[in-house]
């Protein structure tokens, strides 16, 4: 049956509104980081730069890093939080999914106190942790490095994914495990070669949260680095606006370059955070 | 102090004076036997240090880098590792580090001697401190880093905040420059060149709730011959000149001289930029303002701008506020000599000098000398009489408690949602829990 | 054959061979608790520890101990009470309508729109956007002098003239929520799509049958069956609104006249501006019980089966 005309229209207007409102401040974005910095503090209003100018991009793919150069020193940082995350998401991925089908399929005694356990280091407040944790990670040599960081966040974002791939698997039936298992398959291995291979949308959605956690922490970066050996985005990005002097032009610049890679990231794999928030379609 | 004839000469007659227990070196006026002497006394020092210091203010990153290529010239067997840091993220990044020993040497600020010192993050330095300094240096600049009477840092960046006006928007409004000599006379500029209708607020402020503000509040205070802390270290600010100058404050924007936005969000780099797009007359700012108000490159009003000092009140008070920073040794450095020969080099005249057009310089002869006047005559001339009468806020070992519950206050005192008196009232009584807690 | 096969599970169950699954669990959750545990473990107790001390230094030392005086001290102060009336604002009105705006738009985008793809695309973007990005992008749109937010207002004729967005205290409180908002909603709609569309298509058709509106659908048949996705986003979007930190840091610091101030911020700055290592963990451990009581609460609601996905 065909929708109403009516609703046709109304719901691609809302779609426009919805657009606008969250491609605008986007766009903001973009425009201010290509708007020469006289023009940005310029009364009247300038929607669009008279001499838009690539030059912080530039300044930041261009310029030697050897510790002076801010925007340089950006693009270091991006590529710090590029491996931090990178090499957070896979341990936390690997190691809560292993969890994950314990929680999901096994049953045990105090299985619904650990998880909550592990929820609720997840809950923790990051401010709880922080002087102890930087005592830790000062005795271990890793402070203002990257492994430092993604032993922290790991700790940190582990619970989250095993707590959603534990969701996940719950949903998946549990015929076809079973049903393996009678024909003589151990629970290990119906875990890797049936479990696994249906999971592809939970796993996908779990390790985009967890690539976008890592990405975004900004508190124990800020007090766990310094250099440009470990800075990370959200680090660079705080220090751009500076109690001296603070160009909007590259906060904007450096918030593009910040947002691509997780928007990319999402784009590629969206059909699966949807997918992967539940067990896929209804059953047939 | 005499222009030195090389600095090796002078690390070595202060480190025969410092008793540092190495042998006596030959200590001679001949440059190169000198040289040579002071080479190997250098020599000795050995080590690696890390130092933290704070971005894009005073000293740029790349003074620093070449100030610490020539220390590696004179000491080639120290190594320096420098990080830089917010000024934001300085203070937490000091305490945190505390545990871990991260750093040898730090930079402190003015309002931090008095809590790292009594919490021993920082080392005493009094008795490595050579009797000329006090004497060398700006008065100003001396009680920097001093908290009970002890030495816990080196002065480095000196630092006040400037008056800075439009002279294009004075010649228009007809105003007659000598007049803003005083607050009265900037209200009187504020109030011709808004009725000329040349902009709609003339003036801006840091008003934003934080330190800023608190430092734009003390030097008013100072001004209308208030006190912070009276004798017996009780908040006093709620009385006399205190509240005249809040009041002075609030009175600017509800006059609509002043943009309100200084409430807002308005830092130090906010007035800076409103005052280069002309948006504003007048404002106070740090040294580092004239460079970028007067670079025709980022500025509207290059050549347009003039630099007093801060304006007198009504008592002819007018000090400037004490915004400078130390270096300072960490309590947990395994290296306290290495880490004293990086602090007093970095700090001493001819270092200072090389880069007096970001950062004056500490010593009193510097102001006279050509090629540090040259760098910035019109700061300069400024400079030498407001770095020597200088407000300091109280160093107290809760200052940053304290500085946050009158923040608070203040700020609800200039938003209208309180009176001065009442907010200065509430503020004292918090101010005083904290500083009897 | 599937019949068959499910005897033999039967018999396989009740065999008594499940005894063995408690090692197999304890080894698959081995490597998690190594990663979370050594290292979270230590911190937290220590915290704890700390907060039964008046430490005031960061320095190791010996401290006084002062029972539970620093949570008396936290329920005594009028800034404590405060911040906590901040932070509680700001969870359940950023979470009311990121809800709200969130299944409304997941209904849009589970509508027969043209282009669906696309439009369920650009929803990830503001989620994408690292917080403090999104927080100094919204400090600039809510620039009093040139920002872009009154730039529209005053095109649409709507007043706007230099208005200072983040000038007074509870309009700033706001505005930072509508960051908030603008960033977070994404996420809810992401997880309510997920819950949409695992309600079969046959419930609305045998509904229409019957005789109900589409609003009437909405309410009997959608709404009770997305409790599960909601219940999820609630807990996620309350834990988090409680923690906010990163978002105050970078607009505006905790004021103006301490108007945004919340209680993990006002936490920091105790713990690290004026080095109050003892109060500081006092509140950071009232934090955690806030976010456990709540948590708890939702957690007990999912238990009822919810979770277990739609059966």
């Amino acid at each position: 049956m065909k929708p109403a005309r009516a609703y046709t229209i109304f719901i691609h207007v809302a779609a426009v509104l919805m657009g606008v409102v969250i491609l605008g401040p986007f766009l903001w974005l973009f425009i201010s980081s290509i708007s020469p910095a006289k023009e940005l503090i310029s009364v009247p209003f300038h929607w669009f730069p008279s001499h838009p100018t690539i030059s912080r991009f530039k300044d930041i793919f261009l310029q030697s890093a050897n510790g002076e150069n801010v925007s340089a020193n950006f693009r270091v940082s991006m590529v710090n939080s590029f491996i931090v995350a990178t090499g957070t998401t896979f341990i936390s991925i690997l190691v809560g999914s292993l969890g994950a089908y314990a929680f999901a399929r096994l049953k045990f005694r105090f299985r619904r106190t650990m998880l909550f356990g592990f929820l609720s280091v997840y809950m923790l407040p990051p401010i709880v942790l922080v002087i102890p944790l930087y005592l830790i990670i000062a005795n271990m040599g890793l402070l203002d490095t990257k492994l430092g960081l993604i032993i922290t966040y790991c700790s940190l974002i582990t619970p989250f994914t095993l707590w959603t791939m534990s969701n996940y698997f719950r949903t998946l039936p549990a015929d076809l495990e079973e049903a393996a298992r009678v024909d003589g398959c151990t629970r290990l291995g119906a875990f890797f070669r049936i479990v696994i291979p249906l999971s592809k949308p939970g796993l996908f959605a779990s390790a985009l949260f967890a690539f976008l956690l890592a990405w975004d922490e900004f508190l124990f970066a800020l007090i766990f680095t310094s250099t440009t050996n470990s800075k990370t985005i959200p680090v660079a990005i705080a220090e751009f606006a500076g109690k001296y002097s603070s160009d909007y032009g590259l906060v904007c610049a450096g918030g593009v370059l910040a947002a691509l890679p997780p928007v990319i990231l999402a784009l590629i794999f969206q059909k699966n955070i949807v997918g992967g928030l539940t067990a896929g379609s209804v059953k047939g | 102090m005499k222009n030195e004839e090389s600095i090796t000469d002078r690390q070595v007659s202060r480190r025969a004076i410092l008793g540092a227990g190495a042998a006596a070196g030959l200590v001679t006026m001949m440059p190169t036997e000198g040289f040579a002497a002071g080479f190997s006394k250098a020599a000795n020092v050995k080590g690696t240090i890390s130092a933290l210091f704070m971005k894009q203010a005073g000293y740029s990153d790349t003074d620093v880098a070449k100030m610490t290529a020539d220390f590696k010239k004179v000491y080639p067997n120290v190594t320096v590792k420098t990080e830089f840091v917010a000024y934001e993220a300085l203070h937490d990044k000091i305490v945190t580090s505390a545990l871990a020993h991260t750093y040898d040497v730090v930079l402190i600020d003015v309002i931090w001697p008095a809590e790292f010192g009594s919490k021993k993050m920082v080392v005493d330095i009094t008795n490595r401190w050579p009797a000329s300094w006090t004497n060398d240096m700006l008065g100003g600049a001396v009680a920097t880093a001093v908290y009970n009477k002890h030495y816990y840092g080196i002065p480095w960046i000196l630092d006040t905040k400037y008056f800075f006006y439009n002279t294009e928007h004075m010649a228009k409004a007809k105003v007659d420059e000598a007049s803003l000599d005083t607050w009265d006379g900037v209200m009187k500029a504020a109030s011709a060149i808004k009725k000329a209708g040349l902009v709609k607020y003339p003036l801006a402020w840091s008003w934003t709730q934080s330190e800023s503000m608190l430092c734009d509040y003390m030097q008013l205070l100072g001004a209308f011959g208030g006190q912070f802390l009276d004798a017996s270290g009780k908040p006093a600010f709620n009385k006399g000149g205190g509240v005249q100058a809040l009041e002075f404050m609030r009175k600017s924007i509800v006059d609509g001289l002043t943009d309100p936005v200084s409430t807002a969000t308005a830092a130090e780099d906010d007035v800076r930029k409103m005052f280069s797009a002309g948006q504003i007359s007048m404002g106070l700012n740090w040294t580092y303002m004239w460079a970028m108000a007067n670079d025709p490159k980022q500025s509207k009003v290059a050549g347009k701008m003039k630099v007093l000092q801060t304006p007198a009140g009504p008592g002819g008070k007018r000090p400037g506020i004490n915004g400078s920073m130390a270096l300072s040794m960490s309590s947990g450095t395994k290296n306290p000599e290495a880490a004293w020969a990086y602090m007093s080099f970095l700090t001493s005249q001819k270092e200072q000098n090389a880069v007096a057009m970001d950062s004056l310089p500490v010593w009193k002869s510097s102001y006279t000398d050509p090629v540090v006047v040259k760098t910035s005559p019109a700061v300069v001339a400024q400079a030498k009489k407001e770095l020597n009468d200088m407000i300091l806020r109280p160093q107290v070992t809760k200052y940053n408690a304290m500085s946050l519950v009158i923040q608070a206050e203040v700020s609800k005192a200039l938003i209208g949602q309180k009176t001065p008196q009442k907010a200065l009232d509430d503020a004292a009584t918090k101010a005083a829990a904290v500083l009897n807690a | 054959m599937i019949e068959e096969k499910r005897n033999v599970l039967e018999r396989f169950k009740s065999s008594g061979r499940f005894r063995g699954e408690g090692i197999l669990a304890f080894a698959l959750i081995l490597p998690s608790l190594l990663v979370v545990g050594w290292i979270i473990l230590y911190p937290i107790l220590r915290t704890f520890w700390m907060s039964f001390f008046d430490i005031e230094s960061p320095l190791p030392g010996s401290y006084p101990f002062v029972g539970l005086h620093n949570y008396f001290a936290a329920f005594k102060s009028s800034d404590f009470r405060m911040v906590t009336e901040h932070s509680l604002y700001f969870t359940f009105v950023s979470t009311f309508f990121e809800l709200t705006l969130g299944i409304l738009i997941a209904l849009l985008l589970n509508s027969p729109l043209k282009f669906r793809g696309f439009w369920r695309s650009i929803v990830v973007i503001p989620w994408a956007l690292p917080t403090i990005v999104n927080g100094a992008l919204w400090k600039w749109i809510y620039n009093g002098n040139y920002g872009v937010l009154n730039e529209l207002l005053h095109v649409f004729h709507l007043g706007g003239q230099g208005h200072n967005w983040l000038g007074s205290p509870f309009e700033a409180l706001n505005m930072v929520i509508i960051a908030d908002i603008w960033k977070n909603t994404s996420l809810v709609v992401f997880f309510i799509l997920a819950g949409l569309q695992t309600i079969p298509s046959d419930l609305y058709e045998a509904a229409r049958v019957d005789g109900s509106t589409p609003v009437k659908s909405f309410w009997n048949i959608t709404i009770p069956l997305l409790v599960p996705s909601i219940m999820v986003v609630v807990i996620l979007r309350t834990i988090d609104a409680f923690k906010v930190f990163d978002i105050i840091y970078i607009m505006t610091k905790g004021g103006p006249a301490s108007g945004t101030q919340t209680i993990s911020f006002y936490t920091y700055q105790q713990t690290f501006s004026n080095e109050y290592f003892g109060y500081g963990s006092a509140l950071a451990y009232l934090i955690v019980i806030f976010t456990l009581v709540i948590a708890w609460f939702y957690i007990k609601l999912l238990r009822q089966g919810t979770l277990e996905g739609v059966s």
